[in-house]
């Protein structure tokens, strides 16, 4: 138990896909001028992060690691070499599954999330998350951790990004910082922010 | 053919300055930042790119008539994993190294927003030959921002370039002191934003109206 809170806070805060990986970085510069649409957005990839990983590490074990279709008499079948195709194919099927089932069953939470779902098959948020899965050999109660923690450290930078760059538009910036580059310094110091966590050890 | 001349230099260069896909077109910035503390990883990582990005260009614009618009991002894809695919294996095969430290980064070229977006936004449209160069000057706007950053962060921050000591360190009687600041993964935002600035002071055209 201990094991999988200090993952969470791990994941949340110290190796936070936003800061310390530039991922997702497309959409997090993009959909960040209002705290309420990255909220949404924030929630949309929480969402999908805490599934499409553990998800991703049932067919990894299951299916593609070496030696993992044993069960169906292949033990000395490699197929890890597929694992990009499989892992971004999986990840769009879910976004589009998720998208259907919200549809018809949340649609105060589908019209909410509305433009955000489609936009996170390719947010690299996702496959860097379920990447590093692989990478760092998660098992299965691990990789859940991982999933929904990564993606609500994910959220927690958005939506602090948000805010910052609201008060912002009432700064007086110079000509050529404004709008992308003053966000970019933004981004960095909000990534400096979180590196005073990496002297956190759990 | 003299437009046709200047067509292609217009879709091989515009990229790189006039309509740089990391400073104007927000795209791409996604895996490429965490990668550029050395010149050695940040090389290996815009060829990877650019050929990703020329390569699927070239394949999807070929196939651009029978691909139905309603399944065509599964389409670009797999086109798109495929190549990574191959990129990745030949990067294990010889260049082992280089090929683990930069771990998930060269995946992450599949959701790279650069071969996506071009492969949507141009390949689809243009004929192959135009694709290909449209790819490969994005690659080169993409690196010409990444080899500034490494080069910056490279240089400053551990005093060397592509690994052969430059400036002498002062932990090692020399009289460098690095900043390291540059070696932790912020920095790069903080270039980046500077790049930006530059570019925008020389090229007053792209400076965003006040909103």
């Amino acid at each position: 138990m201990e094991a999988y809170v200090s993952l969470f806070i791990k994941s949340v805060f110290i190796e936070n896909l936003a800061l310390m990986f530039f991922l997702g970085m497309c959409t997090f510069l993009a959909v960040s001028k209002k705290v309420s649409t990255a909220f949404g957005l924030g929630v949309a990839v929480i969402v999908v992060l805490g599934i499409s990983v553990p998800v991703n590490n049932i067919i990894y074990h299951n299916i593609l690691a070496p030696g993992a279709l044993s069960w169906a008499g292949f033990p000395d079948a490699d197929l890890s070499f597929l694992r990009f195709l499989a892992f971004i194919g999986v990840i769009a099927a879910l976004v589009q599954i998720l998208e259907m089932a919200l549809d018809k069953y949340v649609p105060v939470l589908y019209n909410a999330l509305g433009i955000f779902l489609p936009l996170i098959t390719v947010n690299c948020a996702i496959f860097g998350g379920v990447s590093f899965m692989v990478e760092r050999d998660y098992n299965f109660g691990e990789s859940v951790v991982y999933g929904i923690g990564s993606g609500v450290g994910w959220a927690l930078a958005i939506v602090a990004l948000a805010a910052v760059r609201e008060k912002l538009k009432y700064s007086d910036v110079p000509d050529g910082l404004r709008g992308l580059g003053i966000t970019f310094i933004s981004v960095g110091l909000i990534g400096l922010g979180f590196m005073s966590f990496s002297g956190v050890s759990l | 053919m003299a437009s046709s001349a200047k067509e292609m230099k217009e879709v091989l260069f515009g990229p790189i300055f006039a309509n740089n896909p990391i400073a104007l077109q927000i795209l791409g910035i996604c895996s490429a930042l965490a990668v550029t503390s050395k010149m050695e990883n940040t090389v290996v990582m815009c060829i990877a790119l650019t050929m990703v990005t020329a390569f699927s260009n070239l394949f999807i614009s070929m196939i651009r008539n029978h691909i139905p618009s309603s399944v065509r991002i599964i389409v670009q894809m797999t086109i798109i994993a495929s190549l990574v695919i191959v990129v990745d294996q030949i990067l294990r095969a010889y260049a082992y190294s280089i090929a683990k430290e930069l771990s998930v980064f060269v995946g992450l070229i599949i959701t790279n927003c650069i071969v996506m977006g071009r492969a949507e936004a141009f390949a689809m449209k243009s004929s192959p030959g135009l694709s290909f160069l449209d790819g490969i000057g994005n690659g080169l706007g993409y690196s010409v921002v990444l080899l500034f950053v490494g080069f910056i962060r490279e240089l400053f921050g551990s005093g060397s370039l592509f690994g052969t000591q430059i400036f002498a360190l002062a932990s090692e009687g020399g009289w460098y002191q690095p900043v390291g600041f540059l070696l932790f993964p912020p920095s790069a935002f903080f270039v980046i934003g500077a790049f930006i600035w530059i570019l925008r002071t020389f090229r007053p055209e792209q400076v965003e109206p006040k909103d």
